[in-house]
Parts: C-alpha cells; sequence; structure tokens
C-alpha cells in the first residue's frame, strides 16, 4: 500500500475512495445493498438517511470498523487512491491508519491526560521520540482548532474537557497519525450549538488537506459542511449528487421527500 | 477558527454592493446622457444593463444556497433581504436602460426648448439609492426610515415635470414626440426613487424584524 505521506500530493480529482458494488451483511442481512460511488479527494461527502438505512455500516466499511461484528461479511470492492482495502495481503489495522474516525460519542480515553490522548496512535505505532511526539500533539492540536484552549494544560485529564471540546481532541487523536480520509459518524448530534458550529467549520477547515466522509441526521448540516451528498434507504443508494443539487432539486422523489421532511 | 457561514454572508453582501454600485453608475450615466445628449454613453448603459441583470441571478443563486444551511434570525432576515435588494437593483438598471433609450433616441432630434427640473429629480432620486444602500452597510435603520418620506418629494416633482410637458405638448404639437421621451424619463425617474424606498423598508425589516411596507404615512410616520 502507498504511505499515508503521499497522499497530499495526489490531485484533489481522483477520487479517494471508489467504492463498487458493496454489499455488506449481517448474518442473512443484508445492511447494505450492491452500493457503487466515489468519493472525491479534498472534499466532504456527506451520507443522509433514516435511521437504519445502512449509513453508518457503509461508513464503517470504508474502513473495516464493521469487521469488529463477528458476522458481518461484505462483497464487492472498495479502492483507497487505487488500492484495494479488502486484499487479502492488507492488515485492517493499516487501512484503519489510513483511514481515521471519528464517533458520534467523544470517546477519549478517560485516564490518559489530553496530549497522552492525541499521540497514542502514533505511540502504538513504536513512536517514542518526544520531539517528534510534541510536534505531532501541537500540530493536531492545532488543526483540529483545539490549541488555544488546551495548550497551558496538556497534562490535565482528557475528561476535564467539555464535550464539544473532547470531540475535537477525538479529531486531533485521528488526525495525529495522518490518515488520508477522516470517517465522522455524526460528530456533531450530542453537542450545543456553538459546539456544532466550531466542529462545522473544522471540518471545512480540514477538507483543505483530508477526505472526509460524515454520517450525519441533520440535513442543514449537510448543506452547510458538505460537498457531495448520498441519500440511502434501505441499504441502498438512492441518489449521489452535488449537495447543491441534493438540496434544491434532487432528481427521485424519495430524496425530494426525504430532505424536506416528509418521511424517515 | 473562521465561520464559514458568515464568510458565505459576507460574500453575498459583496456581491450585493458590487452590483449597487453598477446600478448606480447605469443611473448616472443614464442622467448624464439625457442631459449632455451623449448617445454614446446612452448606448454604453444599455449594453451594462446585462451585467446587473446576471448579478441578479447569481445573488439568488448565492442565497437559495445560503438557505439550504438554514440560518436563523437576522443571519435568515439578511439572505431573504438581499434577494428583495437584488431585485430592486435590477430594476433599477432596468429604468436607466428606459432613461438610456429614450435619451439615445431625444439626442437625434432637435432640443426641446423648455425648462424641466430633471436635474434636480435625478439628485434626488440617486441620493435615495445611495442613502437607502448607505443604511444598508451601516445597518442602520433610522437611516433607513429617514429616507422614505424623500419619495413624496420625487413623486411631487414627477407631477410637476408631466404637467409643464402636457402643457407645452397643447401649445407645441410638433414637440409631442420628443416631450412623450422626457414624460418616459421622468417617470423612471419617479420609479428609481420607489426602489430606493423599497431597499430602505428592507432594510428597517433587516435592523429591525418590522415589516414597515404599505404602512408608512408621507411623514415618515406609521399608519393607524
Amino acid at each position: 500500500m502507498q504511505s499515508p505521506a503521499t497522499h497530499n500530493s495526489i490531485s484533489a480529482s481522483v477520487p479517494a475512495l471508489v467504492v463498487r458494488n458493496l454489499s455488506v451483511f449481517f448474518g442473512d442481512r443484508a445492511a447494505v445493498k450492491n452500493v457503487s460511488l466515489d468519493v472525491k479527494a479534498k472534499a466532504v461527502t456527506a451520507i443522509i438517511g433514516p435511521s437504519g438505512c445502512g449509513k453508518s455500516t457503509f461508513l464503517r466499511a470504508l474502513n473495516r470498523m464493521h469487521e469488529l461484528n463477528p458476522e458481518a461479511r461484505m462483497e464487492g470492492e472498495i479502492k483507497l487512491f487505487g488500492d484495494d482495502i479488502y486484499s487479502r495481503n492488507v492488515e485492517p489495522v493499516v487501512v484503519r491508519r489510513r483511514v481515521g474516525m471519528v464517533f458520534q460519542k467523544s470517546n477519549p480515553f478517560p485516564t490518559m491526560t489530553i496530549s497522552e490522548n492525541v499521540t497514542v496512535g502514533l505511540r502504538l505505532n513504536g513512536i517514542r521520540d518526544k520531539k517528534i511526539l510534541n510536534e505531532r500533539t501541537e500540530e493536531s492540536l492545532r488543526m483540529s482548532a483545539l490549541w488555544d484552549e488546551v495548550k497551558d494544560r496538556l497534562h490535565a485529564p482528557a475528561i476535564s474537557l467539555s464535550g464539544g471540546q473532547q470531540q475535537r481532541l477525538c479529531i486531533a487523536r485521528a488526525l495525529a497519525v495522518q490518515p488520508e480520509v477522516l470517517l465522522m459518524d455524526e460528530p456533531a448530534s450530542a453537542l450545543d450549538p456553538l459546539a456544532t458550529s466550531k466542529i462545522e467549520d473544522l471540518i471545512l477547515q480540514l477538507k483543505k488537506d483530508y477526505t472526509i466522509v460524515i454520517v450525519t441526521h441533520n440535513m442543514q448540516q449537510a448543506a452547510r459542511v458538505s460537498d457531495y451528498t448520498a441519500f440511502f434507504y434501505i441499504g441502498e443508494l438512492v441518489e449521489f449528487d452535488t449537495t447543491k443539487k441534493i438540496f434544491t432539486s434532487p432528481s427521485k422523489k424519495q430524496t425530494e421527500d426525504y430532505v424536506t421532511g416528509r418521511f424517515g | 477558527m473562521d465561520n464559514h457561514f458568515e464568510m458565505g454572508l459576507d460574500e453575498l453582501r459583496q456581491k450585493l454592493l458590487t452590483m449597487a454600485s453598477h446600478a448606480e453608475t447605469a443611473v448616472n450615466q443614464s442622467v448624464q446622457s439625457l442631459m449632455q445628449r451623449n448617445r454614446d454613453l446612452a448606448v454604453r448603459v444599455r449594453a451594462d444593463d446585462d451585467l446587473i441583470d446576471k448579478f441578479e441571478i447569481e445573488i439568488d443563486e448565492m442565497a437559495i444556497l445560503l438557505l439550504t444551511k438554514a440560518p436563523l434570525a437576522s443571519n435568515l432576515r439578511l439572505v431573504t433581504v438581499a434577494m428583495k435588494i437584488s431585485q430592486n437593483l435590477e430594476r433599477i438598471g432596468d429604468e436607466a436602460t428606459k432613461i438610456a433609450k429614450r435619451s439615445r433616441d431625444l439626442a437625434q432630434e432637435p432640443p426641446v426648448k423648455i425648462n424641466l427640473d430633471l436635474p434636480r429629480m435625478a439628485t434626488l432620486a440617486l441620493a435615495m439609492v445611495k442613502d437607502s444602500l448607505d443604511s444598508f452597510v451601516q445597518r442602520d435603520s433610522v437611516a433607513a426610515r429617514a429616507i422614505i418620506p424623500r419619495d413624496k418629494e420625487v413623486d411631487a416633482l414627477n407631477k410637476q415635470v408631466h404637467g409643464i410637458l402636457a402643457q407645452h405638448m397643447m401649445e407645441n404639437p410638433d414637440t409631442i414626440g420628443r416631450c412623450l421621451h422626457w414624460i418616459v424619463a421622468a417617470k423612471s425617474l419617479e420609479r428609481i426613487a420607489d426602489h430606493a424606498k423599497n431597499i430602505a423598508e428592507e432594510v428597517v425589516y433587516l435592523c429591525e424584524a418590522q415589516d414597515i411596507r404599505h404602512t408608512m404615512k408621507a411623514d415618515g410616520t406609521r399608519t393607524a
């Protein structure tokens, strides 16, 4: 697989992820059915749809996170900058380093300090050099717009931060290992409007350097932060287009009904 | 960290102000072409109107996209007000074009020897446009309210011009064609003042969340 450090040189017009005929099953039940789409690099792609439509499963399949469920299996193909992430010789842990994830509920390691939380991924990868760890801490916290708020208390427990700050810390933790793609599963749904607005502004900052895929229940949030939107319904990809098109003149009636709140 | 939505609103404001400056220039030049019998300038005003039309479409598109992001309170009012102001500016551009068209035709005929207060009408209407846009930039609803009664002055001048021209046409039937051009030009100036008043009313709504359309008396106070 290509080294993570080289992704910034890749032209923004090349898709970061190419998904072809992806189906994900839990036992006999198909949660995602035959989905194909291209995730554009250095852009934000939003996944919307009612609960149970398969959007989180789809997101998790993008970094093989769904495999943590022993009943899960997939069909189809996902390529990350040309590399088949399900190829037999690819370790899931390598995929997850290249495709980071931020969850709905902020989950900093409660016994660790702020800086330890940021560098945990690096340390697990064997990086011990303090200079590198410090540099990466500052860089990641700056990128997640948290540095100014925590620079004087890097050794305070992570759980002393507010909910919104904890979520930005989780984003910093994901960024510290320098992923190529950042997956976000409803990253602001547990936050108040101000913290939500900070996360949204952060997403728009990060897309200059990263490819972002975000699952959200909040249609206006998708409209505010994303360039492309995919609408899922009962495991199927109903419509995928520019966010502008999806929210002003969707092609499918089902999409129109969902974004205008008639069902879902 | 930059607030991206605010940046979007700022872009909308900037675009609206650029459009306003084009509309103001169009009115200025059309009046100039009329007074100086400058046919070339009149032709230029008509050509530039396409640009103002394009701005209206672009502003609407920007506003629609901003509305999908669910702005609230004053942000919501700003987006809807921007759409209405741009529509008024587009119509101001249309009126300037009408004046320019009459000016082009009048420049090809001998001048009518008549004393009309059109420059004063133009000055008043233009000042209303400028002040209404300033009140938008400054978000000054007091200044915006003060613009509204000034429309009556322009209406009165238009009526006066209309009367003088009607009299002149009766006495000099050979000038009817040219006088009709002047009547249309004066009417356009009167409409420009109306649009400036509309913009001022939108600024009051933007600042105070109060819809004062169709409720103001000539002196700027509210009707019962």
